[in-house]
């Protein structure tokens, strides 16, 4: 395998957990509800994954237990969001908090243990083709999956009518509601499916990227995810794009550290300033996204603000 | 089916305004000592050891005055922002940003023996945290760029920027390798003799009721509260709601940065890579447990400190995972939140009507 693939196959896993969670997160906030607590879902996801896996030694129990974690922190949001009312970015960073801490009691004892990572799929002929053998038909299922959410969650926003129904109301809500719509339920199932994306993307983390705990190993992604979700202006193509770009961007920066001796004086800077860059980027990315305004079209009218039948 | 039902208030319930806090404290307890027995600790010794320990030991009753210091200066700040619906959530950063101007001012007076030390500590510390709340104001009022994320990012830059000056160029060269500053000479006024309460404590009460002056009699922060509650009646009024942002903004980041730069140099005593356990963040929900009101900043800061003197002491002492201090601190945001409804609204037992 030479360094181009090598490095190739390192963007791909940096981009993947990006992905998985900001797929989620773009779902949820077409219905209109803004969850900011995609870090606490995917570290809790990460946590019990591991747990799940360490226990049983099954990578597939640990998938399913980190979505479900992932969906039950989700639910607990949705509870106050949707039920009670509650303001949604106080109830996002709640959950955020909440999480880091729950995955921290989760993992105290796991501290140090490793697992057996997930690893790439074996497919016979097509696997040992040059090229592409690797960096098409050699990765890990994960990133396949990553793939299908994004071609489904497409079809299912632009193509399906329980899609057009999410979205109503997500720019509506009050009209979708006078249409006989169920706001709530419709978002309660949005943010589940968030949830599980968020989990799933913890337990790519957890089981792939990092097959040892670390506490707090998600380490900002979940931040990173929603920022994503607004470059991609709320469509799912775009994300995909984003996602690998920011991939490329934060392999890229270590790569530039590791070759220092050979940069030109200029780019030799305190490593502190290259993992500053993909946060810097964010917030530039932001800015010129929030500049042209034409692209803006599908940010749902209704995000963020909170919906009560009887009112 | 009987269903609980939930009926809006002609008017916000006084009563609730002060119960609801209180209620939130009350079930958050309750889940506290849920969570100790699922630890397998026995819940009631734990709970005294988080809650009440620190409450009887006169130590420990100093520890949570200098503890509270920051979260009450960085959530007053916050309230500004809060109120006028901007949602300033970097103040993490905003207040290691302080840290770095106020550690670098008492490094530029250091061992000059000059008066000015302290006064260019504070000023430093407030610009610095100024300057750093600004970038997401002048984005959202600009581009409008989404704050909440810009202010996010912000954070990790600051940690990032502490982390190689206290490493690099400002490291002491004769800490072994240590990566910290030198002591400082510049010293903040201790208030209390043979405690660390210092004079952060004072500014941060100063700060309360300077807050609450200004929310409540003069004409800008009636301004702040009309932009956050009904922004077109605002913009009929005239109110600019940029100019707004960038106050708040900078007033909050000003206050966060204080709070920084009287930690680093007066508690701390010198810069060291991480210089919060996430005062920045748990300022947040002090903010919100005391309903953005300045005084009840005050209460809720020290309950919040309480939360992290208590999570130190149940660990020496029960071995209870710091973890359990952020989950608890979780908890009583959402708890707080939750019971936030009863203000507006009021529970009734109900039969289940078509939806």
């Amino acid at each position: 395998m030479d360094l181009a693939t090598a490095i190739l196959l390192t963007v791909v896993t940096a981009s993947t957990p990006l992905l998985l969670a900001a797929i989620g997160e773009l779902v949820v906030e077409r219905s209109g509800v803004l969850n900011l607590g995609v870090e606490g879902m995917m570290i809790m996801g990460a946590a019990c994954g591991f747990a799940a896996t360490l226990a049983t030694g099954s990578h597939v129990a640990g998938v399913a237990v980190a979505m479900l974690a992932g969906m039950a922190m989700a639910a607990i949001f949705g509870l106050l969001v949707l039920g009670l009312v509650a303001n949604q970015v106080a109830c996002g960073l709640a959950l955020t908090i909440l999480g880091l801490g729950l995955s921290g009691l989760v993992g105290q004892g796991m501290v140090g243990q490793k697992i057996d990572p997930v690893g790439p799929i074996d497919i016979p002929w097509l696997g040992s083709l040059p090229v592409v053998g690797k960096l098409v038909f050699g990765l890990d299922p994960f990133v396949y999956a990553s793939f299908a959410l994004v071609a489904g969650t497409w079809w299912f926003l632009s193509r399906s009518r329980a899609g057009l129904v999410l979205r109503a109301v997500g720019d509506n809500h009050a009209s979708a509601h006078a249409l006989g719509h169920d706001v709530r339920v419709v978002r309660f199932a949005a943010l589940m499916f968030g949830g599980a994306c968020a989990g799933l993307a913890g337990a790519y983390v957890a089981l792939v990227y990092t097959p040892f705990w670390v506490t707090g190993m998600t380490a900002g992604r979940g931040w990173i995810a929603l920022a994503l979700v607004v470059f991609a202006s709320w469509r799912p193509w775009r994300l995909l794009f984003g996602a690998y770009l920011f991939g490329a961007m934060s392999i890229g920066q270590l790569h530039l550290q590791a070759m220092r001796g050979a940069l030109p004086d200029f780019l030799v800077l305190p490593g502190q300033f290259w993992s500053a860059l993909p946060y810097a980027a964010t917030i530039v990315v932001l800015v010129l996204i929030s500049r042209s305004r034409g692209r803006r079209g599908s940010e749902p009218a209704m995000l963020g603000t909170p919906f009560s039948p009887d009112r | 089916m009987a269903w609980i039902a939930l009926e809006k208030r002609a008017e916000p319930s006084l009563a609730m305004t002060f119960l609801s806090p209180l209620l939130a404290i009350a079930l958050t307890l309750a889940s506290s000592a849920a969570i100790f027995a699922a630890l397998g600790k026995d819940p009631l010794p734990a709970m005294h050891a988080y809650f009440v320990a620190p409450l009887v030991d006169p130590w420990s009753l100093q520890e949570l005055v200098v503890k509270a210091t920051p979260l009450v200066l960085i959530a007053t700040g916050l309230s500004f922002c809060y109120l006028s619906n901007n949602w300033n959530i970097g103040a993490e950063g905003q207040y290691v940003m302080g840290g770095i101007f106020g550690g670098g001012a008492a490094l530029a007076f250091h061992q000059t023996g000059s008066a000015l030390g302290l006064p260019a500590v504070v000023a430093a510390g407030a610009l610095g945290g100024a300057l750093l709340a600004s970038i997401p104001a002048l984005l959202r009022i600009r581009f409008s760029t989404n704050e909440i994320l810009t202010s996010l990012m912000l954070v990790y830059v600051a940690e990032l920027l502490l982390d190689w000056l206290v490493r690099g160029p400002w490291r002491d060269p004769r800490a072994m390798n240590f990566p910290q500053s030198v002591a400082f000479d510049v010293k903040v006024p201790i208030l209390v003799e043979g405690s660390r309460i210092h004079l952060g404590a004072a500014l941060a009460v100063l700060a309360c009721c300077a807050a609450a002056f200004l929310l409540s009699r003069t004409m800008k922060g009636f301004e702040i509260r009309v932009i956050g509650q009904a922004p077109r009646a605002a913009a009929f009024a005239g109110f600019s709601p940029a100019r707004a942002t960038l106050l708040v903004f900078a007033l909050s980041g000003a206050l966060a940065g204080i709070a920084g730069a009287l930690e680093v140099v007066g508690t701390m005593g010198q810069l060291r890579p991480s210089i919060s356990p996430g005062y920045g963040f748990a300022a947040i929900i002090v903010a919100f447990l005391g309903r953005l009101h300045p005084f009840g900043i005050l209460c809720a800061g020290l309950l919040l400190a309480l939360s992290y003197l208590g999570g130190e002491n149940a660990q020496i002492m029960m071995k209870i995972p710091l973890d359990a201090t952020r989950v608890i601190q979780g908890l009583l945001l959402f708890f707080v939140l939750a019971c936030d409804l009863l203000v507006l609204h009021r529970p009734r037992l109900a039969r289940r009507a078509t939806a």
